[in-house]
């Protein structure tokens, strides 16, 4: 049986004046109908740190991270501030295929298009505009070097990418979107398909990303978020319960709900 | 009976139904092949055909037949592949998507000699467009409509919700995402359905005899300009197409070998369809290899 839990009692930090912040939200509420998904979120992202959603199945990390690059526009109904370089991109009049250039994103199961390795990495640079050959064979070495793909892919990059292993694939997927040149990356569950090796190798191309990237991770493996988080925000039933320095929250949790999560009590 | 035995019962049961409706089909195809392949010569299949008796050869209404279907698809393609998007992948789950999805299902349901007499009226008659290429190609493509519109529908709904959101989440617009992304997946499937709804317009007659005629007249196959009456293009010719031609012989045909005629003829449209079905397999193979860039 599930205890029940204040929701009252939180532990959320903010940031002082002197962390530049990539991304923040305030009072962020998510509805999918009538279901009230997400409940005033109020999170702070520092730039070039990776930030890790922890919590269990169905406290809604996907609903939150989704709503940041407006992924959810025609699936739920998403009030309250995105700021993003000054700019609340929360609003109707915003150019949603913009901000997600900006903000990327990688899910929870490997889906690269079914095209080559190459055009995976190309076809939206290409729909951007960027035409010179050149221009796109260098897109493609930095990015595919930067998903820490390269090496083994640079032979064979007219190949199908669905002849990619799992890990390979999700790589390429990162590699896809930091092509683009986001500032911010946002990733769900991404290695929740993979086994562990190629988990590792996630895990050390992200700790290699974050200094050019800001990164926000979803993942419900605790160990993962101690590896390669700084901050870890955790959620409960659609509300952000506590949000710490990693360190903080693993070893010395604020509230009852955390310990409880932490200690393996639930989830 | 125990579950294992009533397991085989069933099993032999199914067998047999299967091997009896193969049989059907193999029966009629080697029946009709073999009373129409032998009477099929060159000059057969070149050759002009006499208005009056339908004796002679079936070249006219052989060009006729593909001619026929080039324009079908033409008209019907581009209609088709629009419906097809915008069910998939715009329309809402309202009373509104419902009513269309309900048009599609009546319009594929309608007889083929209704839609041909609807196509003598309006077209024909009405339009003042008479037995004609163009009226024909009209009156198939609401035939073909539906069929190539679900088909569409299908082949794009089929390709994983997740190859949407990639393309999306990377500031693809929902246009550019379909067209490059899930077109290209989906196109196997959607080729294999053209192919094979070819075959079926191909075959088509009734829907022809009011609205694209049933007399082919001779033209000069060096004249390829669309505006000159005698030109195999011109679209507002008459055009018997096979399948027409095939039924005029069988209920007015006056020629002495009318019966070896008929047959003759039936085995190339059938041999004509049977390489639609061959074409699309293979085509959707090949194109699905191509876009995956899997060798
Ligand atoms: N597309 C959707 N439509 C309706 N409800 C959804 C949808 N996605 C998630 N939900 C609901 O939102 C809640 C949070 O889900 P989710 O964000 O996926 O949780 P998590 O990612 O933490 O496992 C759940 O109750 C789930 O049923
Ligand atoms: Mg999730």
């Amino acid at each position: 049986m599930l205890k029940q839990y204040s929701f009252e009692e939180t532990a959320v930090q903010s940031f002082d004046a002197q962390t530049t912040l990539a991304l923040k939200t305030e009072d962020l509420q998510v509805f999918y109908g009538a279901n009230h998904a997400m409940h005033d979120a109020n999170l702070g992202f520092p730039k070039n740190q990776i930030t890790a959603l922890i919590g269990a199945s169905g406290s809604g990390k996907s609903t939150y991270l989704r709503s940041l690059n407006r992924m959810n526009d025609g699936i739920a109904t998403v009030t309250g501030k995105i700021w993003y370089h000054g700019v609340n991109i929360n609003e109707p009049n915003v150019n949603i295929y913009e901000i997600r250039k900006h903000i990327g994103m990688v899910f929870q199961r490997p889906n690269p298009f079914s095209k080559s390795i190459r055009e995976n990495i190309v076809y939206a640079l290409k729909a951007n505009g960027v035409k010179s050959k050149a221009d796109l064979d260098e897109r493609v070495e930095k990015s595919l070097r930067g998903a820490a793909l390269w090496d083994e892919v640079k032979d064979t990059l007219d190949k199908s990418a669905l002849s990619l292993s799992g890990g390979q694939q999700q790589r390429l997927c990162i590699a896809r979107s930091i092509a683009m040149a986001p500032d911010v990356l946002l990733l769900d569950e991404p290695c929740s398909a993979l086994d562990p090796i190629s988990t590792v190798k996630v895990e050390e191309t992200l700790l290699e990303l974050q200094k050019q990237y800001t990164i926000i991770i979803v993942t419900h493996n605790m160990q993962q978020a101690a590896r390669v988080s700084s901050q870890c925000a955790f959620f409960h039933l659609g509300h952000v319960m506590e949000y710490t320095p990693t360190g903080t929250m693993f070893s010395n949790p604020q509230i009852p709900v955390t310990q409880d999560y932490i200690a393996g009590s639930f989830g | 009976m125990n579950a294992k035995q009533r397991d085989r019962v069933a099993t032999v049961v199914i067998d047999l139904i299967v091997a009896a409706v193969v049989g059907i089909l193999l029966f009629l195809l080697v029946y009709i092949l073999s009373a129409g392949l032998p009477h099929v010569s060159w000059q057969f299949l070149t050759g002009a055909s006499d208005p009056m008796s339908g004796a002679g050869g079936i070249g006219v209404q052989l060009f006729n037949s593909f001619y026929l279907l080039v324009l079908t698809m033409l008209i019907s393609l581009p209609i088709s592949l629009g419906a097809g998007i915008y069910l998939a992948e715009y329309a809402k789950d309202n009373w509104r998507t419902s009513l269309i999805r309900s048009a599609i299902e009546v319009l594929s349901s309608l007889p083929s000699v209704v839609v041909g007499l609807f196509g003598f009226l309006l077209f024909v008659v009405k339009f003042k467009m008479g037995f004609s290429v163009i009226s024909g190609a009209i009156a198939l493509t609401f035939f073909n409509l539906p069929l190539l519109t679900r088909n569409i529908e299908e082949s794009l709904s089929a390709v994983s919700r997740s190859q949407r959101e990639a393309g999306l989440s990377l500031g693809l617009s929902k246009w550019k995402t379909e067209i490059g992304i899930i077109l290209p997946v989906a196109l196997p499937g959607i080729v294999t359905g053209v192919v094979l709804s070819a075959g079926r317009v191909f075959g088509e007659a009734a829907a022809l005899i009011y609205t694209a005629g049933q007399s082919a007249p001779v033209t000069n196959f060096s004249d390829w300009n669309p505006m000159d009456p005698a030109s195999p293009l011109n679209p507002l010719r008459p055009a018997e197409t096979l399948a027409v031609h095939i039924w005029k012989i069988n209920t007015e045909g006056m020629a002495s070998n009318a019966a070896q005629l008929s047959a003759a003829a039936s085995a190339i449209l059938i041999l004509a369809v049977l390489l639609f079905n061959l074409g699309a397999r293979l085509l959707g193979n090949f194109l699905y290899r191509r876009v995956t860039a899997s060798k």
